[in-house]
């Protein structure tokens, strides 16, 4: 087994090479679902922002007092919210429901413990600087990196699971008058309803240049093949990757 | 073997696939008695509409407050959406500073009844400073006095079959509550906002506020409030006008 040129002195992980499938079925499973009311949760997000495309920080803001700020949007109130809302609430429930599942499984069978957890060589300046500076030549990815995460991709990872997703959730159970009744400290630990408005946005921005990147790096890898991988479960041998 | 196997699978199956089937309909069932299906559950968004709703009714069981302000935080900015009703029989009203007004409530009640803005007035009335938000994102904060509604709904006398309060406006909006939202020690009919009579484009004379829900349910201009345990006669029977013009009926969310 070649080693990863650019890898050298990295800690190296095995590279599976048995059958067993380099994603689980459930891995697969709740990629796609979460994929899809991902996208329903974006376009139905912008819908119900372009009724007020401005942002505020505290408890209260509205036309007419000052904004934190003002997105180079127009105002749209036709209406779109209405349909808007309905698609984010559907669409949250099974993005939150398919991601709980995922994250209960992948506790369960290690999986992110194997395969998101850094090791302790790898977090070190010196190896994550070479990862950076190689990712951002734009190189060929060699058959053995594609099958574990390195380093970036792994804090990537994690911080897109445990970071974003719950801060989206959080914030968005944040706006909901109901909730807030029965758990106040949700929006008040925010600063406010509105201060859980703008932080909703700004991990939302954050989770489209996540999709952004992780779409531009599967080019990178090859599109067909990581994809198909993502599908049927693709066989780890190296048959897909030829 | 195979066809044993088969005939195994296929009896596994079919127990699945029928205990399955008796659960989720054991489970509609027992959401449809303790009031956890909304009017508008029909269609694919009808999905959403029910688990938000479910969910929410079942964590609000003990119906807690919603969260009340400091005076100093009242917004000086409260905007409107809409004008007030421009119809004859509200603007004669205005004309008459509302002295000829009267509130019905009928529908399941022991008593019919009606009120004028003077009783609702010498009645008991709470004051709260609580949050307007909008479905479109902005929020505000404004203080609320007024009569709250249970005392309304007991002065008639609510027969045990009501399932919802349905409230009527002078500019054509209807909208309803559920009896918790109703009960809700927050839940008043206003007639003032911070310290002033309510002003007219605000909902004069009197206006409902629904403080655990989103700005349009506190439907304003309010004329008539009929109790009923069905929402299936009235208007396309999805439970207030906002299902009519593509928004949720409940707005916990």
């Amino acid at each position: 087994m070649k080693e990863s040129a650019y890898l050298q002195g990295l800690a190296t992980r095995p590279v599976v090479t048995s059958d067993l499938p380099r994603h689980s079925a459930v891995v697969r499973t709740t990629h796609w679902i979460i994929t899809v009311s991902f996208f329903g949760l974006l376009v139905s997000g912008i819908a119900i922002l372009l009724a007020h495309p401005r942002l505020y920080w505290g408890e209260t803001g509205s036309v007419g007092t000052p904004s934190l700020i003002d997105l180079p949007l127009p105002f749209m109130l036709t209406g779109q919210s209405g349909w808007g809302r309905s698609l984010h609430f559907l669409s949250a429930w099974v993005c939150v429901l398919s991601g709980l599942f995922y994250v209960l499984s992948g506790l369960l069978t290690q999986h992110f413990r194997r395969d998101f957890l850094p090791a302790k060589a790898d977090l070190a300046w010196d190896s994550i600087s070479r990862v950076t500076s190689s990712h951002l030549g734009w190189k060929r990815i060699s058959k053995s990196e594609s099958m574990s995460y390195n380093v970036l991709q792994q804090l990537t990872y994690l911080v897109v699971v445990f970071v974003l997703f719950p801060v989206m959730i959080w914030t968005g159970l944040a706006m909901s008058p109901a909730i807030v009744s029965v758990f106040p400290a949700l929006v008040t630990m925010l600063g406010g309803q509105q201060s859980a408005r703008t932080i909703h946005f700004v991990a939302a921005d954050l989770l489209v240049l996540f999709l952004l990147v992780h779409v531009a790096m599967i080019c990178r890898a090859g599109f067909s093949t990581s994809v198909r991988a993502m599908i049927t479960g693709g066989s780890a041998a190296t048959k897909d990757l030829a | 073997m195979s066809t044993l196997l088969s005939r195994r699978r296929l009896i596994t199956t079919g127990l699945a696939t029928a205990a399955g089937a008796s659960s989720l309909a054991i489970s509609a069932r027992l959401a449809g008695r303790y009031g956890l299906i909304p009017p508008d559950h029909r269609g694919i968004y009808g999905v959403g509409e029910t688990l938000t709703y479910a969910s929410q009714q079942i964590l609000m069981s003990r119906q807690p407050l919603a969260r009340e302000f400091d005076r100093s935080q009242i917004s000086k900015v409260f905007p409107v959406n809409g004008p007030p009703p421009e119809r004859e029989a509200y603007q004669s009203l205005l004309a008459g500073a509302f002295a000829d007004w009267r509130l019905t409530v009928d529908g399941l009640v022991a008593r019919p009844s009606s009120f004028s803005l003077a009783q609702l007035r010498s009645y008991p009335s709470r004051s709260q400073i609580t949050m307007h938000t909008c479905e479109e994102g902005w929020s505000v904060i404004a203080e609320w006095t007024g009569v709250p509604l249970s005392y309304v709904l007991n002065l008639a006398g609510i027969l045990p079959q009501a399932r919802y309060a349905v409230f009527f406006a002078f500019d054509d909006s209807w909208d309803s509550l559920d009896m918790p939202d109703a009960w809700h020690p927050q839940t008043l009919l206003a007639y003032s906002m911070n310290g002033q009579e309510l002003p007219t484009p605000h909902g004069a004379p009197i206006r409902l506020r629904v403080a655990r829900q989103l700005g349009y349910k506190s439907v304003k201009y309010l004329s008539r409030i009929t109790v009923t345990d069905t929402m299936k006669d009235i208007g396309k029977g999805l439970g207030s006008i906002s299902p009519e013009l593509g928004y949720s009926w409940y707005a916990g969310i």
